[in-house]
């Protein structure tokens, strides 16, 4: 067999797939685009240009005059506690659900043996479960628990607490089943029990994805806890809401820089737990 | 008997046959090798002793009971009188080699204990005279991923042996060792089996180490058993029959017994992955 013949027979068998994934990928984004309206070159516009720039030279110079400090200190105080409180109450929820979700914690998997009927429902059980929580957007949850506990950062924890809890514990049962699964099933055919199984075979390898994950979503948790501030639960976005609405940039851009400031400080809080972890 | 196979047959999922047709009969105490080419079929053999694999046919019955008729309870409690040591030593690479010991008895632990444990290390004591017996015991707090491939390997064994199993199965237990360990792992696991009464079945790729290590051998091919003999009666014609597929030489740990197209089946040192 020459090499032409050789070239001609061996091809790889994946090739066709792959290029046909790629045509659907392109022909569903296309109108995707159309319907969302994307007009990039609109932003280039002159006048467009101009309108956003007479908007944000408004936000120069930030305020720093040392009664809005205080007020800003205050509101950052008051954003951060609903995010940790939001985030520690959605770990409530999420680990005990991660926990039951996780396939590879099952017993009744291995064999398959003795109720693995039951144990697939509660899989789907917490599954649903957790889908209904983080259907729902936050912001939706904060209006609704507004009326209920009134204006304050109350509302504002429990609707973070409630999403997020949806989002960890979809994610940490994800992680869980993608980390290395063998030692925790090793554990369990040794007639361990599940938990045990967790902490010696299963977080051991998965520790410092779930750990900057969650300081990830506390990231995200601190700038929700801002938009549901402009619904009236208080915080940053309280502030931020009667800064804008006074048409006042300089304070909203010291604002701004508080939240950069807030995103760093996830940034760093995550890299050392990493390394702490390692 | 300790352990009894009674006509097993393997089917995986992927239609795949790895057994067929497998009796065994092991009195508590018994000692027994299993060899064979590769793809024979002896982890699958073990997996299924171990009651980690569920037999598409035949009966199986562990530590007198069958595993698949137990409650949730009784399964889980008969699990842990039973250790297997893996071929590839399933042990996550952050815990210190101390954890990954102790694990050997969260089946019989408490949670309370095994909680209690990860914070302070409930038997360091037990965990070191363990690692001794494999000349491991000054790598007691190292963590696992700072540990050559044979010495996780000795780790796994620990493991098994901390877990003081009645029915103790090991998948190729010494096929990252170097000829001098793999004796000394082998005398170990026999003597755990001498001291404690527990049965022991173990595969092994060189098969010098079965002969000198086992009074009893099973020889497997295609997910049959083509012999099952005491060692003394085991000819060299049998051995060559069953690895007849491989060629001419047998696989042994320490020098080939037959030296031409020997290359091809001296035993690799790690095969992870292979099971």
């Amino acid at each position: 067999m020459n090499a032409a013949v050789a070239r001609a027979i061996e091809r790889d068998p994946q090739a066709l797939p792959r290029a046909t994934a790629l045509l659907v990928a392109v022909v569903v984004l296309w109108p995707m685009l159309v319907l969302a309206e994307f007009k990039p070159w609109a932003l280039f516009e002159a006048g467009n240009l101009r309108v956003m720039r007479d908007f944000l030279v408004g936000f120069l110079p930030p305020v720093t005059s040392a009664e809005f400090l205080g007020l800003l200190l205050k509101a950052t105080l008051q954003t951060l506690a609903m995010a940790t409180a939001g985030i520690a109450l959605a770990l409530l929820l999420a680990v005990p659900l991660a926990f039951v979700m996780t396939e590879s914690l099952s017993v009744s998997r291995i064999g398959p043996g003795r109720g693995r009927v039951l144990g697939r429902a509660l899989r789907a059980a917490a599954r649903w479960l957790l889908l209904a929580l983080r259907a729902v957007p936050e912001l939706v949850w904060a209006l609704v628990l507004v009326r209920a506990l009134g204006l304050g950062p109350g509302a504002g924890v429990l609707a973070i607490a409630i999403t997020y809890g949806g989002m960890l514990g979809k994610v940490y049962a994800e992680i869980l089943e993608s980390s290395d699964t063998r030692p925790a099933r090793a554990l369990l055919e040794a007639g361990s029990g599940r938990v045990a199984a967790l902490l010696y075979g299963l977080l051991p390898g998965a520790a410092q994805e779930l750990a900057s994950y969650t300081v990830y979503r506390w990231e995200c948790a601190v700038r929700a806890s801002v938009v549901m501030g402009f619904v009236g639960a208080g915080g940053l976005g309280q502030l931020m809401d009667q800064s804008m609405k006074m048409l006042n940039g300089g304070e909203a851009s010291t604002i701004l820089l508080m939240f950069l400031l807030l995103v760093l400080l996830a940034d760093f809080l995550s890299a050392s737990l990493r390394r702490l972890l390692a | 008997m300790s352990l009894q196979l009674d006509q097993l047959g393997l089917v995986h999922p992927n239609g795949h046959r790895a057994l067929q047709r497998v009796s065994l009969s092991l009195a508590a105490g018994a000692r027994v090798a299993v060899i064979g080419p590769s793809g024979a079929g002896k982890t699958s053999l073990l997996r299924l002793a171990a009651a980690s694999l569920r037999p598409s046919e035949g009966r199986i019955e562990a530590l007198g009971a069958n595993p698949w008729q137990l409650s949730a309870g009784g399964l889980k409690r008969l699990r842990a009188r039973v250790g297997l040591i893996h071929q590839a030593p399933p042990i996550p690479p952050r815990l210190r080699v101390v954890t990954a010991v102790l694990a050997g008895r969260l089946g019989a632990w408490s949670l309370r204990r095994g909680l209690a444990s990860l914070v302070y290390p409930a038997d360091i004591v037990g965990a070191r005279a363990v690692l001794a017996r494999l000349d491991l015991s000054d790598r007691l707090f190292e963590r696992c991923d700072r540990l050559s491939g044979g010495q996780l390997q000795r780790v796994g064994i620990a493991r098994v042996l901390y877990q003081q199993p009645e029915l103790l199965l090991a998948d190729e237990p010494v096929s990252a060792l170097d000829p001098a360990l793999a004796d000394l792992a082998l005398s170990q696991l026999v003597a755990q089996s001498e001291s404690s009464g527990a049965t022991l079945v173990a595969s092994l790729h060189a098969v010098d180490l079965a002969l000198k290590w086992f009074p009893r051998i099973v020889g497997m091919r295609a997910g049959e058993v083509v012999f099952d003999a005491a060692t003394a009666s085991v000819t060299p014609q049998m051995l060559h029959d069953l690895y007849a597929t491989e060629g001419a030489a047998l696989p042994t740990q320490g020098v080939p017994l037959a030296l031409p197209e020997a290359t091809g089946n001296v035993v690799p040192l790690a095969r992870p992955g292979c099971r």
